[in-house]
C-alpha cells in the first residue's frame, strides 16, 4: 500500500512537470514577446531590452524554465541589485496587466470558485445519483423514461444557453431572483443563496444528467450479476439486497468521476463564471486570455492541473478503500 | 421496488452479454431494430436536415435573399439602439429567423453558414481522433509490450490534463492562422485517448479469442490478423464511439467559440453567435434562442441516435 502510494506520488510529480513544461513552451515561446506588450506604444528598443532583462526572458529557454520552477518551490527575484522585486515561495510571477502577484490573484478568487463548485456538486450528486438509482430500480416505467429524457436534455443543452434562458426568464421577466453576484454569506445568507442558486443549478444540470445516466447503467449492470440472484435467492428483502449488495459496486465508479469533475471545477467553472460575471478563477482565466496576460493564464492552468492530478490520486486511494479487489492488486 | 427475476433476465440479456469486443452484428439487423424506433427516425431526420442545410447553405441563402455578411440597415431600429424592427427579433418573410441587432445581418444565413463550420469541425475532429485512436489503440492492445507502455502513459497524461482550460490557453496563444483547422487539431489532441482506451481494451480481449488462435495456426501473419480478425470485430464499437463523439465535439467547439477562442468573426459558428447575443439577451432574446435551439437540437439528435445505435449494436463497453 505504501509503495503504491509513493509510486502514485511520483507519477503526480512527473505529470505536473510535463504540464508545466508544455504550458511554458506555449506561453513563453509561441506567444508574442511580453516585453513589447508591457512596454506599450511609447517604447524604445533600450526599454524593451531593459524589461527583458528584468523578466529574465533574455535567458536561454531552459534556464528560464528552471528559474520558473525554482520560483514555485523557493521563490525568486526579478531584476538585480536595488531594483530587484522578490516573489515569495509559491511564486507564479506577476501579471503583465496589473503587476499583481499571480498567486495572490488566484488565491483571492478561489473562494468564489469553491463556493460555486461545492454548491453545484451537492445538487448534482443528490439529484443525479438518486434519479439514476430510481430509474434503474423502476426500469422501464414512466418514471424511468421521464428521468432519462430529462437527462438527455441535460447533456445536450450547452450550459451557457441554459444560463441565458434562466437569467432571461427568472431575473429579467419574472424578477424572482437577483442578478447573480458573489456576496458574503455572513452578511445576508438569504441573498447569498439567491445569488448563487442560478449558477449552481446551471452547472449542476449537465453533471446531474450525466451522473443519472451513469448510475442507471451501473445499477442495471450490477442487478444482472449472479451474486444478486444469490442474494435474492437467500430470501433477502429487495431493499436490503439493493442496499447491501447493489449499491457499492455500482457507485464506486461514480466516486472516481466525481473526484475528477469536482477538482476540474475548482480550477474555475470557466463558462458559468463568465456568463454570470462571477469573479472566480475561471473568470480570471477568461479575462486574462482576452488580455493576453500570459503569467496569469499559465498560473491558472498549472493550478487547475494540480487540482486534477491530486484528485486523481485521492480518488485512487479512496477506490482502494471502497473496492477490495483493487486493494489486493495494489 | 420489486425486481422480478424475469425482468433481470431481460436486463441481463440486454446489458450483460459478454461480447468483449462487439461481435460482428449484421448491419441489416441493426438497421431493422433502429427503424422501429420513432426517436431514431426523428433524430436521423433532423441530422440529415441540418447536414443538407449546411451543404446547400449558399443555395439556401440565395433563396432567402440575404447573405451571412450582408448588413440590412432597414431591418433594425436605430432609435432603439439597433434592435430589430418587428416582434420576435425581426422574424418575417424577409428574414426567416430574424436579424442581428445593430448590424441587421440575417440570422438564417448565419445559422446555415455557422452550421457548416460547426459540423465540419466536429466531423473532421471525429475522423481524426478515430484514426489516431484506432491506430494507437490497436497497436497498444494487440502488440502490447513497450509500445503499450508508451501509448498508455501518453493517454494517462493527456486524460489527467485539465483539457478545457488547456485548449483555451493553447488556442489563445497560437497565432490566428486558420482557426477551424487549429480547432480540429486541438480537439483531436485531447480527444483521441478516449477512443484509444476503449479500442485498446477490446483488442486486448479479442487477441485471446479462439478465432485469432485459429488464424495463427493457419499461418496468418500479425498484420493479416489485425486487419482481418481484430479490426472487423471492432467496427461496431468504432461506429458507436464516432456517433457519440460528434455531439461532444459540436458542443466543445461551440463552447470554445463562445469563450472567444474558437472561430473568429465575421465567420459564423453557433457558439460564437450565442456569445455575440449575450449583451442583448434581455432586450432581444430571440438572438440567443435561435442559435441555442439549433445547437441543442443537433447535439440532442446525435446523442439519441448514438444511444440507440449503441443499444442496437450492443458493444458492451462503449456506452
Amino acid at each position: 500500500m505504501v509503495s503504491y502510494f509513493l509510486r502514485r506520488l511520483f507519477s503526480v510529480a512527473v505529470i505536473l512537470f510535463f504540464v508545466s513544461f508544455l504550458t511554458f513552451v506555449i506561453f513563453f515561446q509561441l506567444s508574442p514577446d511580453p516585453a513589447v506588450m508591457i512596454c506599450g506604444k511609447t517604447c524604445t528598443p533600450e526599454r524593451i531590452e531593459q524589461i527583458r532583462e528584468q523578466l529574465g526572458v533574455n535567458q536561454p529557454f531552459l534556464t528560464q524554465f528552471f528559474t520558473f520552477l525554482g520560483g514555485i518551490f523557493a521563490g525568486r527575484s526579478y531584476g538585480a541589485g536595488e531594483a530587484a522585486i522578490h516573489c515569495a515561495a509559491p511564486c507564479l510571477g506577476f501579471s503583465f496587466q496589473t503587476s499583481q502577484s499571480v498567486m495572490d490573484m488566484i488565491v483571492s478568487r478561489l473562494p468564489v470558485s469553491i463556493t460555486i463548485a461545492a454548491g453545484a456538486a451537492v445538487l448534482w450528486l443528490l439529484i443525479g445519483v438518486s434519479a439514476g438509482l430510481i430509474s434503474a430500480i423502476k426500469s422501464g416505467t414512466w418514471w424511468d423514461k421521464g428521468a432519462m429524457m430529462f437527462a438527455l436534455g441535460g447533456i445536450s443543452l450547452p450550459n451557457y444557453f441554459i444560463a441565458l434562458v434562466l437569467q432571461y426568464v427568472l431575473v429579467v421577466q419574472l424578477q424572482i431572483l437577483p442578478f447573480p453576484s458573489t456576496p458574503d454569506f455572513a452578511e445576508d445568507p438569504l441573498f447569498w443563496f439567491q445569488s448563487y442558486i442560478m449558477p449552481w443549478s446551471v452547472l449542476a444540470f449537465g453533471y446531474a444528467s450525466m451522473y443519472a445516466r451513469l448510475t442507471r447503467a451501473n445499477v442495471l449492470d450490477t442487478l444482472g450479476e449472479n451474486f444478486m440472484r444469490t442474494a435474492r435467492a437467500k430470501g433477502l428483502p429487495p431493499l436490503l439486497v439493493l442496499r447491501r449488495h447493489a449499491l457499492r459496486p455500482s457507485l464506486t465508479p461514480i466516486v472516481t468521476l466525481f473526484g475528477m469533475d469536482f477538482a476540474g471545477l475548482l480550477g474555475g467553472a470557466l463558462i458559468t463564471e463568465t456568463v454570470f460575471g462571477l469573479n472566480g478563477v475561471g473568470k480570471l482565466a477568461a479575462d486574462s486570455i482576452g488580455k493576453n496576460d500570459q503569467p496569469v493564464i499559465m498560473g491558472v492552468t498549472l493550478m487547475a492541473a494540480l487540482f486534477v492530478v491530486v484528485a486523481n490520486v485521492v480518488v485512487d486511494l479512496l477506490y482502494a478503500f471502497l473496492d477490495p479487489r483493487v486493494r489486493i492488486k495494489a | 421496488m420489486t425486481t422480478t427475476p424475469t425482468q433481470l433476465a431481460v436486463a441481463a440479456e440486454e446489458k450483460g452479454s459478454p461480447l468483449n469486443g462487439g461481435g460482428p452484428t449484421s448491419a441489416r439487423r441493426v438497421i431493422h431494430t433502429m427503424r422501429r424506433s420513432p426517436a431514431v427516425l426523428f433524430s436521423a431526420g433532423f441530422i440529415v436536415l441540418i447536414a443538407l442545410m449546411a451543404i446547400f447553405a449558399p443555395l439556401l441563402v440565395q433563396l432567402s435573399g440575404w447573405g451571412p455578411y450582408e448588413y440590412d440597415a432597414n431591418a433594425v431600429n436605430p432609435d432603439l439602439g439597433g434592435l430589430p424592427h418587428g416582434s420576435l427579433g425581426g422574424i418575417g418573410a424577409d428574414h426567416w429567423l430574424g436579424v442581428e441587432p445593430q448590424s441587421g445581418r440575417d440570422i438564417f444565413a448565419r445559422i446555415a453558414y455557422g452550421g457548416r463550420v460547426s459540423l465540419s469541425i466536429a466531423v473532421s475532429a471525429t475522423l481524426l481522433t478515430t484514426f489516431i485512436g484506432v491506430v494507437l489503440g490497436t497497436v497498444a492492445g494487440f502488440f502490447g509490450g513497450v509500445a503499450d507502455q508508451i501509448i498508455s502513459r501518453l493517454m494517462d497524461f493527456l486524460m489527467a490534463f485539465p483539457s478545457l482550460i488547456f485548449m483555451i490557453a493553447l488556442l489563445s496563444a497560437l497565432p490566428a492562422g486558420n482557426r477551424p483547422v487549429l480547432l480540429v487539431l486541438v480537439l483531436s489532441v485531447f480527444g483521441w485517448p478516449y477512443m484509444a482506451r476503449v479500442i485498446r481494451g477490446q483488442s486486448m480481449s479479442i487477441k485471446n479469442r479462439e478465432f485469432v488462435e485459429a488464424a495463427y495456426a493457419s499461418g496468418a501473419s500479425k498484420l493479416q490478423i489485425v486487419f482481418r480478425e481484430v479490426l472487423p470485430n471492432l467496427t461496431g464499437t468504432i461506429i458507436v464511439m464516432c456517433t457519440l463523439s460528434v455531439p461532444g465535439y459540436i458542443g466543445t467547439e461551440a463552447g470554445l467559440s463562445f469563450l472567444g477562442v474558437g472561430v473568429t468573426p465575421p465567420t459564423a459558428s453557433w457558439g460564437q453567435m450565442i456569445a455575440a447575443a449575450v449583451p442583448w439577451y434581455a432586450t432581444d432574446p430571440m438572438f440567443f434562442m435561435v442559435p441555442g435551439t439549433f445547437l441543442f437540437l443537433t447535439v440532442l439528435s446525435f446523442t439519441v441516435f448514438g444511444d440507440h445505435l449503441s443499444k442496437a449494436i450492443d458493444t458492451g463497453e462503449a456506452r
